[in-house]
């Protein structure tokens, strides 16, 4: 029987990781992205943790809408990434600073 | 019985001439203009001594509200018309002064471009006249009251193109708002504690009043109705130019002539004391209120005398004597004589009326000089102007048997007999005016009528200028020895002058102790001055030769002989005296520092109030604090907080991470 | 320690390794590939915490799909890796200490606060031997779950719309088929219709004056 709690440190370790990883590679817009799909599995891990230790199946039921969900996302930020590479030639995120106020 | 169509017509006259005049003045020209506006007054006139004569028949007093303008929480606001002897007796004065005014005026203002205008205001000033005296309730009042002191602007400030005039009627204004505002006060207070403005009802109530208190300051209980006369008082004290808000008065002889005889001598600054006469019901139920009448009149009537002494302007002089013999009203007002406070304001305003006329005459024959120094001489170029100004003289300072003569010794006496708070100061201050009185009167008879022709080297003089002067010369005698040529000039300062002379004699003894103003005046026993006086009064003759014996007839004569001994006997004397006390001449002729003492306080004051107001108050905090201030602080803000605004991806995730991460902290420390 | 425990431990220590590859690997490529492996490893864990139906659709959506999409824009796009590799070490102690204090505080709520106290359930134990998971999970979606689930479903096509919109373009020099243009075209913009007569000699017939007239004033002269 695998505890609740340590599972749930899996998961903050890999959260802690994910946010490392936006700050390390805060230029890279792709890896940003990977670090964010990273988030989004430590959030399932959570959710089907608390599903078996709590014998309830809708946890398991919102994990599969996480999926879809990110999926989508990271079908539309990838076409986003292209259409953005073809205007600028470049993916680097510190030259997207037209939201400056 | 006194028709309500009499009383609608006497009061409408005026008016619709007075807006025939103004509004069609260029169609009907200027004989249309002062025919219309004499008909009107004649109107007024002739219906007035009709109604008196009905009233003296026997009729019942008229009392009845013509037009309801509306009512409001029970309070009737109404047009009505009170009509008893006191009003009949004002209607008729007034009516006829402003008669004689307007046919002096077809030859004074001979020349003047503004012709149909001045009939079409002195009409409208007979119409407001005419509403205050004749109103039954106290918002009417207010009305006449307010509307005579706009036709008062207008006129003082007649001739608009004089800065000086401006200056004076905004003063006539200005002070008249003082005394207003405590008018306004007053008649509130009278609302307040009868809920009504109908004279019968709230004089009905009086006794009501009397017995209730008001705290002004915390802790000090006041008396209601002295609080409400006195307010009136203070309204009263404005129109009527009591010390200290006398000081529009002399000024307000930059207007024509015809105005200053008509409004600031005969009528309109008599509404106070008329006023006061009217609210005797009121103001009887308070010694303290009375006593204040009495030492601010008393004031008025020596110390504005005095300053007549040193005065060199014609009109001026008339205008300190008007100040003065208002005080004496005031004081017989304060002395519960109301009756005689009424006498005299009409034997006033016959010989007030005439001594401006006249002084109006010789203006005119001088071309518009108007300093007695440039004078002297004139009494054989001016006959009938020197003759009715003596006659005016006589009445004024009461010299026995003229009209003067018979309301000012009555007054006099009836002080003496007071024995309220502040009596004896009034006395003495009425007893040692009638030499002020007598003094200055003559000092302006001598000068001007008397002695050397000093206008000879004026007119030189005038003459060297040339043209520039001739545009208000009156088109007659460009140069050349003074001469009276207008009928109309004429008329008016010999029919003034017969009542001058005589209404005293043949309305004493009916008006003063005949009990002609029956129930219009009402007196407690205690304060019957009148009828104390009466006791002694044993017909007019009686009366003259008790006359001789007192002090008045003697001070009055001593005052007549030291203006011949210093004016006629002895010219070089006055700058002597001018000199040897010249700190007292120079308060005198700076007129007690009044004028000065409000430019500093009041008219600095409120300037640098305003500016202070305005730095301060209105651009350091209100634009530059609150409005720009506020501005600021958000265009600051903002600029700080867009910095936080990178537009870089990474921050806004650091920002939310943060954000979680100090979120959950809360949550595990908490 | 069960066997279990024994495999769940090992394959998170190797999931947290694969998860340091995705966020300090130099290529994205290898970062890509890493991310898969951790994919794997969560799948294999979801697996021992009796997510089965969950763990397949790891593998088959993200393993299968997503990150093959991943790879495909990485090696799709010219990046310039040294530039996107600028800043690595200055923001590393930053990041560092970020992860800590999260680490530090998801794990004082398990410990110190008791997750808030969540009580194990005793379902949670026992399970049938012929307990399937897919349908378990199958009978909550189709019936409680049905509309989100639904929607779900518009969300993907939605993505699929989206995503192709955003990158469909249009190249010159490129010969296209414009099916609209080819369904709107008209006959009469294809067809003219000339009429004329048989004779041909009629339409040479101003030519043949022409050039029969010059030789003819020629000779005139």
């Amino acid at each position: 029987m695998i505890p609740l709690e340590h599972v749930l440190l899996l998961a903050g370790v890999l959260f802690a990781l994910s946010v490392a990883g936006i700050f390390l590679n805060r230029k890279n817009v792709i890896l940003l992205l990977m670090c964010i799909e990273l988030m989004l599995l430590s959030v399932n891990f959570n959710f089907i943790a608390f599903a078996r230790h709590l014998g309830d199946l809708n946890g398991q039921i919102f994990v599969f809408f996480i999926m879809t969900v990110a999926a989508a996302e990271s079908a539309i930020g990838l076409a986003i990434l292209v259409v953005l590479f073809r205007r600028r030639k470049s993916i680097n995120v510190e030259q997207l600073d037209l939201m400056k106020g | 019985m006194i028709r309500e169509s009499v009383l609608v017509t006497i009061v409408l006259a005026p008016l619709i001439a007075s807006v025939l005049a103004g509004i069609a003045g260029k169609l009907i020209g200027r004989r249309g203009a002062h025919t219309v506006t004499i008909l009107g007054v004649a109107l007024s006139c002739g219906l007035s001594i009709y109604v008196l004569q009905q009233l003296l028949n026997g009729a019942p007093t008229y009392n009845d509200a013509w037009y309801t303008w509306l009512v409001s929480d029970g309070i009737r606001m109404e047009v009505g018309f009170l009509v008893d002897r006191l009003t009949a007796l004002m209607m008729v004065v007034v009516t006829f002064v402003s008669l004689c005014v307007h046919i002096y005026t077809i030859g004074y203002m001979h020349d003047d471009p503004g012709y149909q205008r001045f009939f079409s205001y002195i009409s409208l000033f007979t119409f407001s006249m005419l509403m205050l005296v004749m109103s039954n309730n106290f918002l009417q009042l207010f009305f006449g009251w307010e509307a005579v002191g706009l036709v008062s602007y207008l006129l003082i400030g007649f001739w608009y193109t004089r800065p000086s005039a401006i200056f004076a009627n905004m003063k006539a204004f200005l002070v008249n708002r003082v005394g207003d505002f405590g008018f306004v006060l007053g008649i509130a207070g009278v609302v307040y504690f009868t809920g009504s403005l109908d004279y019968v009802t709230v004089f009905g109530q009086a006794e009501q009043i009397a017995s209730q208190t008001l705290q002004i300051f915390p802790g000090v209980d006041w008396n209601a109705i002295t609080v409400i006369c006195i307010l009136l008082f203070i309204g009263a004290m404005g129109k009527s130019a009591q010390v200290p808000l006398h000081v529009w008065l002399p000024d307000s002889m930059e207007g024509p002539t015809p105005i200053s005889a008509l409004i600031h001598a005969a009528t309109m600054v008599t509404a106070g004391i008329f006023m006061v006469a009217r609210m005797s019901p009121l103001f009887e139920l308070s010694e303290m209120a009375l006593s204040f009448v009495l030492v601010i009149g008393a004031t008025t009537a020596f110390f504005m005398g005095l300053l007549g002494l040193v005065n060199n302007d014609i009109k001026r002089v008339v205008a300190y004597s008007t100040l003065s013999q208002l005080g004496y009203m005031t004081v017989a007002l304060g002395a519960s004589a109301y009756s005689v406070a009424i006498f005299h304001l009409m034997t006033h305003a016959f010989f007030k009326a005439l001594l401006f006329l006249a002084a109006g005459s010789v203006i005119v024959a001088m071309h518009h000089e108007q300093d007695m120094r440039k004078m002297g001489g004139l009494k054989k170029y001016l006959p009938v102007t020197y003759w009715t100004a003596l006659i005016g003289s006589l009445a004024l300072i009461g010299f026995p048997g003229t009209s003067g003569f018979f309301s000012k010794d009555a007054l006099i006496e009836a002080v003496h007999a007071a024995n309220i708070p502040g009596a004896t100061y009034a006395y003495w201050c009425v007893l040692l005016g009638v030499f002020v009185t007598a003094f200055y009167s003559f000092r302006l008879v001598f000068m001007t009528f008397h002695g050397s022709e000093r206008f000879h080297t004026a007119a030189d003089h005038h003459e060297s200028h040339g043209g520039h002067d001739a545009h208000d010369d009156h088109g007659h005698g460009h140069s050349g020895p003074p001469e009276e040529a207008f009928w109309s000039i004429k008329l008016p300062l010999i029919v003034l002058a017969v009542p001058s002379l005589l209404i005293g004699a043949f309305t004493i003894t009916p008006v003063l102790f005949g009990g002609y103003f029956g129930d219009a005046i009402f007196v407690r026993p205690e304060h019957d001055t009148v009828g104390h006086v009466g006791e002694s009064f044993h017909g007019i003759v009686g009366f003259m030769l008790h006359a001789l014996t007192g002090p008045v007839f003697w001070l009055m004569l001593a005052g007549v002989v030291a203006s011949w001994y210093l004016y006629i006997k002895r010219p070089d004397l006055p700058d002597v005296i001018a000199e040897k006390f010249s700190a007292i001449y120079k308060v005198l002729s700076n007129k007690f520092y009044f004028d000065e003492i409000n430019q500093f306080v009041f008219g600095k004051g409120s300037v640098g109030l305003g500016k202070a107001l305005w730095k301060v108050g209105d651009v350091a905090l209100i634009d530059g604090l609150a409005v720009n201030g506020s501005a600021r602080v958000v265009g600051w803000l903002s600029g700080v907080v867009r910095r936080i605004q990178t537009g870089y991806l990474y921050h806004y995730a650091f920002a939310m991470i943060i954000g979680l991460s100090a979120l959950i902290a809360w949550y595990v420390l908490r | 320690m069960t066997i279990t425990e024994i495999l769940f431990y090992a394959f998170a220590a190797v999931l947290v390794v694969a998860a340091v590859g995705v966020i300090t690997a130099r290529n994205p490529v290898h970062a890509a590939l890493f991310l898969v492996f951790a994919f794997v490893n969560s799948a294999v864990i979801w697996l021992l915490l009796e997510a089965e139906f969950l763990a397949i659709v790891l593998v088959l959506v993200y393993v299968g799909a997503v990150m093959v999409l991943f790879l495909f824009v990485v090696m799709m796009l010219d990046i310039n890796i040294a530039q996107m590799r600028e800043g690595f070490t200055r923001y590393a102690p930053l990041g560092l200490l970020f992860a800590a204090i999260v680490i530090v505080e998801i794990g004082s709520v398990v410990w110190v606060k008791h997750l808030g106290g969540v009580q194990e359930s005793a379902a949670a134990i026992a399970q049938d031997p012929d307990y399937s998971n897919t349908r378990a999970l199958g009978e909550l979606l189709y019936t409680q779950y049905l509309y989100p689930f639904e929607l779900a479903a518009v969300i993907l096509l939605l993505a699929i719309v989206a995503a192709i919109v955003l990158t469909m373009r249009r190249r010159e020099g490129i010969k296209q088929q414009d099916i609209a243009a080819q369904v709107a075209v008209r006959a009469q913009d294809r067809i003219r219709i000339i009429k004329m007569d048989a004779d041909k000699a009629s339409e040479q017939t101003p030519a043949t004056e022409t050039t029969a007239g010059a030789p003819q004033t020629e000779a005139q002269r």
